[in-house]
């Protein structure tokens, strides 16, 4: 029989092993699934988890969809240390692009270096104003911000749908759902010359560094790991639980928005339907993956990337359904929280220990 | 021993050891409980009594060593067991439900069900046989922490125990409570329950108990006749070392009013909680100011209304006559005034934080540990190392977390980081709650010391003699209210177990007149 026995001290070892052992599990879980479905197993893995390491030309595109998941996750992973849960980052990510999309209209045939600032001040105030949302509730009538965030972002998806079909609607655009393409002013220029990798991807790991600064070093980052680990020690220490409430949400959701108008800015240079790509939930997945530390977050971050364009590849070569990179995903925060318990607990084989006094 | 040499003890210890990751908690322990003795046992903090208790009960399981039970070899692998042996145990903690009644907690006790009525019965029975004041229709959260664990003694005695366990038992009784308890439990004896009474307060011992095993570091040291011995020498004995008596000069009584609480009244946070009202109390510089009182009659509420976790009206509490009352725990700590709540773990300190990190917590505004908004870890570093060197905190430097110190080394080093911001105010609650003899002397000391500097102390405590050695005057708090200040030279204990009894107790009485008048 299989036993769980609490340990005296979580293990270091295991704490610094479990994402690698979570990404193994999922690789053979992955293989299993996907095999019975009755696809090539081997080949869909070594699409999904392997070709895009392999092959250098996919390399810009895992950056190019790390960058987002980096700014979403590094946010999450503030909130989720105080134990506010925001997981409609999704929305904040939307309305980060609405709000840049409508700066980027408002800018329209102007031209100069301020206007894409100005779009992405515009994407991180419309990301934290849809934050300021739950964040209001929470304190003002304890309502969970669980349930508030994530539904908020059905709303930001309708809202979307609703401009780009309606007074946004391009028209030049032959009664397509989308909007005006972005001018040159409005579009983040390349870094690397000839490939999509843009501006956003040093920013995003800039804004991960910043914040692993402010969150080992700060008082601010004190309050925050205080409040999530020992509420009560945080009152007597004398910070507010619901400042910090507030400022979690609001640096969550401005660097989702953020992270909205750089894809907007970027990869889409326009609004479409198609835009939320569900960064903002993958992105709980990147916090867990890199342990709520935003440098962490940085390498799940890359792992995520990989599904994504590894997801892509296998639909084409492996005849994958699109679901499948989702599945992917999931099963990595499963086996994460999963393995998780191993740091906290050892496995023995048996029954309680008895002791040999008295036998 | 009281029993007569052929008859075997009833309960003998034989080379128990016992060992945890880094620590060996008993040590080649041996000792016997002969029948229809109160055998003690004594010892500080983290010298293995628990851990041996829980090794007798079934809880834990001994690495080595032999347990006898009426002179045959027995393995006790859980309580159940332990129970099926006759063994009884009233921990420190009780298990109860708050929302559910006396009789309906006790049923849910056993291992098997019960017949209601047969229950009803029999825990009559018990009640009038050792005249134990206890309603068994009373809903448990109405009930005084001393009733409550009459409800556990009750729950033991149900099983008709051989050996009853009591651990730490008066830590929450009132003087008078603690005297019906003995009460009982010499009765019990007479009738032929031995008992096993663990505890560090020596005057008790010396009242109760027949015998007395000392432990030390994991080790029997000693065993005695505490009849016979002198509480300073079993003091001795468990501290291994002279014992200092604090020492304290004789204040001036005239320095100035520095913390002035003024008809404060907050309503009670929470169905368990404590309104408190009117309070009204003023201490000088120098000056030490006691509040005794039964656990759970305000003093916590009263430590977050003083500590600004919780905001009153702002006149309701002066500093050095400046209105405190609205400001939040970190402005007033900037003004002067420090506190320490009860609970160490979580409220005092973050358990998963280092010392270091933990002298943030409440030093940050007094020793300029952060610069800029930028922790100075240096300076962090330095604090820590500080108190640590100075109240002989035992830890892995100062980068332990605070959650692998053991709470009296724990209660050390929070009350360090206070005392040494040298603060104008400090309010304490159980500044020695679950410290060693030699510890609590020296955080008395360093108390006394503070105080001698000009700053004004409160001391919330549970320990009568804690207030009664430090205090220069006290008042006791019962159910939120806090009776006239007692100057200690002309108090009597009873007189303090009476206002601790308050309301409380006239009620107890008036219970215990009903449950008498049927039989």
């Amino acid at each position: 029989m299989l036993r769980l026995e609490p340990r005296r001290e979580p293990s270091a070892v295991m704490r610094a092993l479990s994402p690698a052992l979570a990404v193994l599990l999922t690789l053979i879980a992955g293989f299993i699934a996907f095999t019975l479905m009755g696809y090539n197993g081997a080949l869909a893995i070594e699409q999904i988890a392997l070709a895009p390491l392999l092959d250098p030309v996919r390399w810009p595109d895992l950056l190019i969809k790390a960058a987002p998941l980096i700014l979403i996750a590094t946010g999450l992973s503030i909130g989720f240390r105080a134990n506010v849960w925001n997981i409609g980052a999704e929305g904040q990510y939307i309305l980060g692009a609405i709000f840049a999309t409508g700066a980027a209209l408002a800018t329209w045939e102007m031209s100069g270096r301020w206007i894409l600032p100005l779009m992405l001040v515009a994407g991180a105030a419309g990301g934290a104003a849809w934050a300021a949302i739950p964040a209001f509730l929470r304190v003002r009538w304890k309502v969970s911000e669980i349930l508030v965030s994530l539904m908020l972002t059905y709303v930001s998806i309708q809202l979307l749908y609703y401009l780009v079909r309606g007074p946004w609607k391009d028209p030049q655009g032959f009664n397509f759902p989308q909007t005006r393409m972005f001018s040159d002013s409005q579009t983040l220029p390349a870094i690397i010359e000839g490939s999509l990798v843009h501006l956003g991807v040093p920013i995003a790991i800039a804004v991960a560094i910043i914040a692993w600064i402010l969150m080992s070093r700060s008082l601010f980052g004190y309050s925050v790991r205080l409040v999530g680990m020992a509420p009560q020690a945080a009152r007597h220490a004398g910070f507010s639980e619901n400042r910090t409430i507030w400022a979690t949400l609001l640096i969550s959701g401005a660097l989702a928005g953020f992270a909205g108008a750089l894809e907007a800015a970027g990869p889409f240079g326009q609004l479409v339907p198609q835009f939320p790509a569900n960064y903002g939930f993958t992105a709980i997945i990147v916090a867990f993956l890199g342990r709520l530390d935003p440098l962490g977050v940085i390498a799940g971050a890359l792992l995520l990337a990989v599904t994504y364009v590894g997801g892509e590849l296998a639909q084409t070569s492996a005849g994958l359904p699109q679901a499948a990179a989702g599945v992917f995903q999931a099963m990595l925060l499963f086996f994460l929280l999963a393995v998780d318990v191993l740091a906290r607990y050892r496995i023995r084989v048996g029954g309680p220990a008895h002791a040999r006094a008295g036998a | 021993m009281a029993a007569p040499p052929e008859a075997p003890p009833l309960l003998e210890l034989a080379g128990i050891g016992k060992s945890f990751p880094g620590v060996r908690a008993n040590d080649a322990i041996s000792f016997a409980v002969a029948p229809e003795e109160i055998h003690a046992l004594i010892g500080e903090n983290g010298a293995g009594k628990s851990t041996l208790v829980k090794i007798i009960y079934g809880v834990q399981q001994a690495d080595e060593g032999v347990i006898r039970w009426r002179g045959a070899p027995v393995a006790i692998p859980s309580p159940k067991a332990a129970r099926k042996l006759g063994v009884g145990m009233v921990f420190q903690h009780f298990s109860l439900f708050e929302p559910m009644t006396v009789i309906e907690n006790i049923a849910l006790g056993f291992d098997h069900a019960i017949d209601r009525r047969e229950l009803e019965r029999k825990v009559a029975q018990i009640l009038s046989a050792y005249a134990i004041p206890l309603d068994p229709r009373r809903t448990v959260h109405t009930l005084s922490v001393g009733e409550r664990q009459r409800i556990e003694i009750v729950r033991c005695l149900l099983q008709n125990p051989k050996l009853l366990i009591m651990d730490e038992p008066t830590s929450v009784l009132t003087p008078q409570e603690a005297d019906r308890l003995f009460d009982t439990l010499r009765q019990l004896a007479r009738e032929g329950c031995s008992i096993l009474y663990i505890s560090h307060k020596l005057g008790e011992i010396k009242a109760l108990c027949d015998r007395a095993t000392i432990l030390r570091g994991g080790k029997v040291v000693g065993s005695c006749d505490p009849k016979q011995e002198s509480t300073r020498r079993m003091a001795e004995m468990m501290i291994g070392a002279e014992l200092k008596t604090v020492a304290r000069a004789a204040r001036a009584g005239g320095g100035q009013e520095r913390i002035a609480v003024a008809h404060l009244s907050h309503p009670a946070p929470g169905h368990f909680g404590v309104a408190l009202k009117d309070i009204s109390l003023s201490v000088r510089a120098g000056e030490i100011f006691g509040i005794a009182g039964v656990a759970g009659n305000g003093q916590t509420e009263l430590l977050l209304a003083l500590s600004g976790e919780t905001r009153s009206a702002p006149d309701m509490i002066t500093l050095d006559g400046r209105a405190i009352g609205a400001f939040g725990p970190g402005r007033r700590r900037r003004l002067g005034l420090c506190a320490v709540p009860e609970e160490r773990n979580g409220h005092a300190a973050a358990p998963d934080f280092t010392l270091a990190e933990n002298t943030v917590l409440t030093a940050r505004q007094r020793l300029g540990l952060v610069e800029h908004g930028f922790i100075a870890t240096a300076k962090t570093r330095d604090y820590a190392a500080r108190i640590i060197e100075r109240f002989a905190v035992k830890a892995h430097g100062v980068s332990a977390l605070a959650r692998s110190l053991s709470g009296g080394n724990l209660q050390k080093f929070i009350m360090g980081r206070e005392i040494l911001q040298t603060p104008d105010a400090l309010i304490v609650s159980q500044p020695t709650w679950g410290v060693d003899a030699g510890a609590a002397a020296a955080i008395h000391q360093a108390l006394v010391d503070l105080a001698a500097r000009g700053s004004a102390i409160v001391i919330i405590s549970q320990d009568l003699d804690e207030l009664l050695t430090l205090c220069d005057r006290l008042a006791v708090i019962n159910e939120g209210k806090l009776s006239a200040p007692l100057a200690i030279s002309g108090v009597s204990i009873e007189q303090i177990g009476l206002l601790m009894g308050g309301v409380h107790g006239e009620a107890a009485q008036r219970r215990e007149e009903r449950a008498h008048a049927p039989a």
